[in-house]
């Protein structure tokens, strides 16, 4: 195994740094567009409730596959050219999104209603309270669940295997179908996924309990 | 001039009827304690005052405000309206001391260091001085409502509405949350206040408003009402909770 890395590490560092890259694109944008949809949730909207859910719906219930290769085949042909990796990223935050939204949903929804009522009764808009006492208060409620959205996020990005991504997967696939040492070649994969995936595992544990 | 002034109010949640045909005026530093059985419509009546609970029918006025019209900003109407609820709402993830600043801060934009002398005043005014950098979880009740108070007198409101005051207190904290509340109706407030605290209502209003099913049965000053109520129903109420 240690012989892959020395032979071929120049590509798995390249898709290494994809796959890190691509997921902390994802992170960062599906965070802000899933808590978007959540608080149309909660508002009191029924036009914006009708948006949220549409959104959520669709986007959690289709494969990840799908929707990525909508991005990587039909965009480019009808309406703008992107390449394999953004395709893949632009697929992999709408879908990771969507279980954001409704992880965040949960959370606001798990905040004591007396919250909100306090805060408009004090004089805050809706997204004055939203901000500064509901949405602090539901993320930590949704630490956890939001931890296991983002290590799903991480392992997700292998997606990109299947659109030209140049990610850590395809970048797998391309050795071993080179080399057919696929023991030690999808291992060494595995191995530079934890890489990402653990830390990330624990250092939502340190905010869950920093929290406390 | 009445400060609140409810004309014909009606209040429907779906087919059950919670306010009957309410007229009721609150003068300018007058301070009105309703009473009446649980469910008698106390609490929906406070709550419409500062929008909480929309109207059915009918006008209410607020500080020259229609609350009845849909284009009023309810968020200018609270800013003169502060609100003392039976479970505190303090906000759970904000000290003592922000609990206070936050609303001043972000509404009435007041520069930060008045912000902080002010709310320090408050504090220390209910008697909570040492406990600016707590959070509301480490408070007794007592406590908290009277962080409350303080939170919301910082906004200098016009009103102070109470909604059932020291109802989820241990009874040797009552006192202390009532004594806040007589100091500031004695420093001119207006105030309504829903309470079962009969001593309170004796010493501090200038007239009991009596519900009971959505109406207000009795509407007299706090003096007559207590010599003697003038409906069976209040008189029966009333034997029932001084007993007590």
């Amino acid at each position: 195994m240690i012989s892959v890395f020395q032979q071929h590490g120049q590509e798995l560092l390249v898709g290494f740094g994809n796959t890190l890259l691509c997921s902390v694109i994802a992170l960062f944008f599906s965070l802000i567009i899933g808590s978007t949809f959540a608080i149309f949730e909660a508002v009191p909207s029924r036009f914006l409730h009708i948006i949220g859910r549409v959104y959520i719906e669709v986007f959690r219930n289709i494969p990840l596959l799908v929707i990525g290769m909508f991005f990587y085949a039909v965009v480019p042909q009808y309406i703008v050219s992107i390449d394999g990796f953004t395709a893949g990223t632009i697929g992999l935050t709408l879908y990771t999104s969507a279980f954001i939204a409704e992880t965040v949903r949960a959370g606001i929804q798990a905040v004591d209603e007396g919250q909100m009522e306090g805060a408009r009764a004090n004089g805050l808009t809706f997204m004055q309270a939203m901000r500064h006492i509901i949405l602090p208060q539901a993320f930590r409620y949704v630490i956890p669940p939001l931890g296991n959205q983002f290590i799903n996020m991480v392992k997700n990005s292998s997606v990109l295997a299947f659109v030209a991504g140049f990610d850590l997967m395809y970048q797998g696939d391309m050795i071993a179908s080179t080399t057919f040492d696929t023991f030690n070649t999808y291992i060494a994969v595995g191995i530079l996924y934890l890489v990402i995936t653990l830390p990330l595992s624990y250092y939502m544990r340190y905010l869950e309990k920093k929290m406390d | 001039m009445p400060i609140i002034e409810f004309k014909d109010v009606e209040k429907y949640y779906g087919k059950f009827h919670a306010l009957k045909r309410i007229n009721l005026k609150v003068e300018k530093g007058e301070v009105v304690v309703v009473i009446g059985p649980s469910g008698s419509g106390k609490s929906t009546l406070i709550r419409t005052i500062n929008g909480l609970e929309d109207i059915s029918s009918g006008q209410l006025l607020v500080n020259n405000r229609d609350l009845s019209d849909k284009d009023t900003d309810l968020n200018k109407i609270r800013k003169d309206v502060g609100m003392v609820f039976q479970h505190f709402n303090l906000y759970d993830n904000k000290t003592v001391l922000e609990n206070i600043m936050l609303a001043p801060r972000l509404v009435l934009k007041r520069p930060e260091q008045e912000n902080k002398e002010i709310a320090l005043r408050l504090l220390d005014s209910v008697g909570v001085a040492d406990k600016t950098e707590s959070y509301p979880k480490q408070l007794s009740g007592g406590q908290k409502q009277r962080v409350a108070i303080a939170r919301s007198l910082a906004m200098k409101p016009k009103v102070l509405l109470f909604d059932e005051p020291t109802s989820a207190l241990d009874p040797e904290m009552i006192d202390d949350v009532l004594n806040v509340m007589k100091k500031i109706a004695k420093e001119g407030m207006t105030m309504v206040v829903v309470t079962h605290e009969m001593g309170f209502a004796q010493e501090v209003a200038d007239r009991v408003v009596f519900m009971d099913n959505g109406e207000i049965l009795e509407n007299d000053r706090a003096d007559e009402f207590f010599k003697a109520p003038k409906e069976v129903r209040a008189q029966q109420f009333l034997s029932k909770i001084i007993k007590h």
